[in-house]
């Protein structure tokens, strides 16, 4: 991408920082109308009660959906944006040479802010591995980068707020560092595909985001945006589909009497069932708010979205191609029980 | 000139597939394409993040789907 300085180079600058600033507008007054115009077309218009099942149902449905969809794209935007300063190939070479511990530290905050597409996951194990970085370091990076992703964070803080957010991100963290130190401290090379090892790199490493221009960004943002949403929109769409029926229909005390606070294996149970369900933040977290609003506690209901992001059985099977399945029962019992401790933790302190 | 498509073969190596053809075609280069789907091959050129793209063996572009206009600008300085 050769950014030459065309006579028009100016005008297109104020073009392009323009075009962002009214979309930023345009976003803002969406969000900003979303509540008013449902409570008025459910409200007024088609003369339902919102206080009643049918019109609370219906009313969380279509407010809830416009809002996510808005938050989703926002955030998508400028996490994508953000993120292609980073690359895999600056990550590994971040990585290099740090020893296990603060090794782990900085893999799962890497695992954060590096652009990451779990399709990648095994080319980047093959590279992180080969190049010499320590497995468990590894591990922590692989179980970040799904755990802590984007979408989640713009549902978290749009239907839950700062706090509980903060309390997310924080936790994926500690789990990501802790379940990859064990990993690394239980020394499971040998569990690995001696293949993995033997890589030789022939070519040179190009950065996969080096030269980008500030329109090559803005461009992937806006498809990164266009391309999750087209991916995530059935989950979505059930995911609000299941908390507006929750909301409007579930007697009040229903989940409450299964798994409330007072019911000591709750958030075991919750990862159980999180860890083999296939789903994303979109899907989950609109359930989960409806099931708060019934008085679920908060770190189940954590629990349960982290055993269902973090760990998925496709991603199992794609890791089975360097992992052999003892390692792989290993990752997966090491970071459930990181996620029932926070589940617990969170109960006890909230 | 030889492109290959490094990718397990998810929809963005499809996409990037898409791409390179029809900037070749466009550039009326006369290009055979391959595809590199083995993890173990996919390393050998350094790529971490797919898909990737290779030109005569040279990694031009990795980690992203580029739209088939950038595939030409990428392209054209490495027609001989």
């Amino acid at each position: 991408m050769t950014t030459a300085t065309r006579p028009d180079s100016r005008r297109r600058l104020i073009q392009r920082w323009a075009a962002l600033a009214l979309a930023a507008v345009a976003w803002w007054v969406l969000y900003a109308v979303n509540q008013p115009f449902w409570d008025w077309l459910i409200g007024g218009v088609f003369g339902l009660d919102l206080a009643s099942r049918l019109g609370s149902g219906v009313h969380f449905f279509f407010y809830d959906t416009v809002k996510i969809i808005l938050l989703l794209a926002g955030i998508i935007f400028l996490v994508t944006v953000a993120r292609s300063f980073m690359s895999v190939e600056r990550t590994r070479a971040l990585l290099g040479g740090k020893r296990e511990g603060i090794g782990n530290v900085l893999a799962a905050g890497l695992g954060v802010v590096t652009p990451f597409c779990s399709c990648s996951a095994v080319p980047a194990f093959i590279g992180f591995v080969a190049s010499g970085i320590p497995l468990g370091v590894t591990m922590s990076f692989l179980i970040a980068s799904p755990l802590i992703n984007e979408v989640a964070i713009a549902l978290l803080l749009g239907l839950f707020g700062l706090g509980p957010t903060l309390m997310y991100v924080g936790a994926g963290l500690v789990i990501a560092i802790l379940a990859g130190y064990t990993i690394g401290r239980l020394k499971l090379e040998r569990w690995v595909e001696p293949f993995v090892f033997e890589t030789k790199l022939r070519g040179q490493v190009i950065e996969s985001t080096a030269g980008l221009s500030w329109d090559d960004r803005i461009q992937m943002g806006v498809e990164e945006v266009g391309s999750i949403l087209r991916k995530i929109w059935p989950y979505l769409l059930v995911g609000i589909g299941l908390g507006a029926a929750i909301h409007g229909w579930a007697p009040e005390d229903f989940f409450a009497a299964y798994a409330g606070a007072d019911n000591p294996f709750a958030v075991l149970i919750a990862v159980v069932i999180g860890v083999p369900l296939y789903s994303n933040a979109a899907g989950i977290l609109p359930l989960i708010d409806a099931l708060y609003a019934k008085g679920l506690p908060m770190g189940t209901l954590l629990a349960f979205m982290m055993a269902t992001v973090a760990l998925s059985l496709p991603e199992m099977i794609l890791l089975r191609r360097v992992l052999k399945p003892k390692l792989i029962a290993v990752f997966v019992s090491v970071t459930a029980v990181g996620i029932i401790a926070v589940g617990y933790l969170f109960n006890a302190i909230l | 000139m030889n492109i290959k498509i490094l990718g397990p073969g998810c929809a963005n190596c499809v996409n990037l597939e898409k791409a390179a053809k029809q900037a070749a075609s466009e550039l009326g280069i006369a290009a055979t394409f391959e595809k590199v789907t083995d993890y173990a091959d996919i390393y050998s050129y350094g790529i971490m993040s797919t898909p990737g793209l290779v030109v005569d063996e040279q990694v031009v572009l990795s980690g992203r789907v580029p739209t088939a206009r950038q595939v030409k600008e990428l392209l054209a300085p490495l027609v001989g």
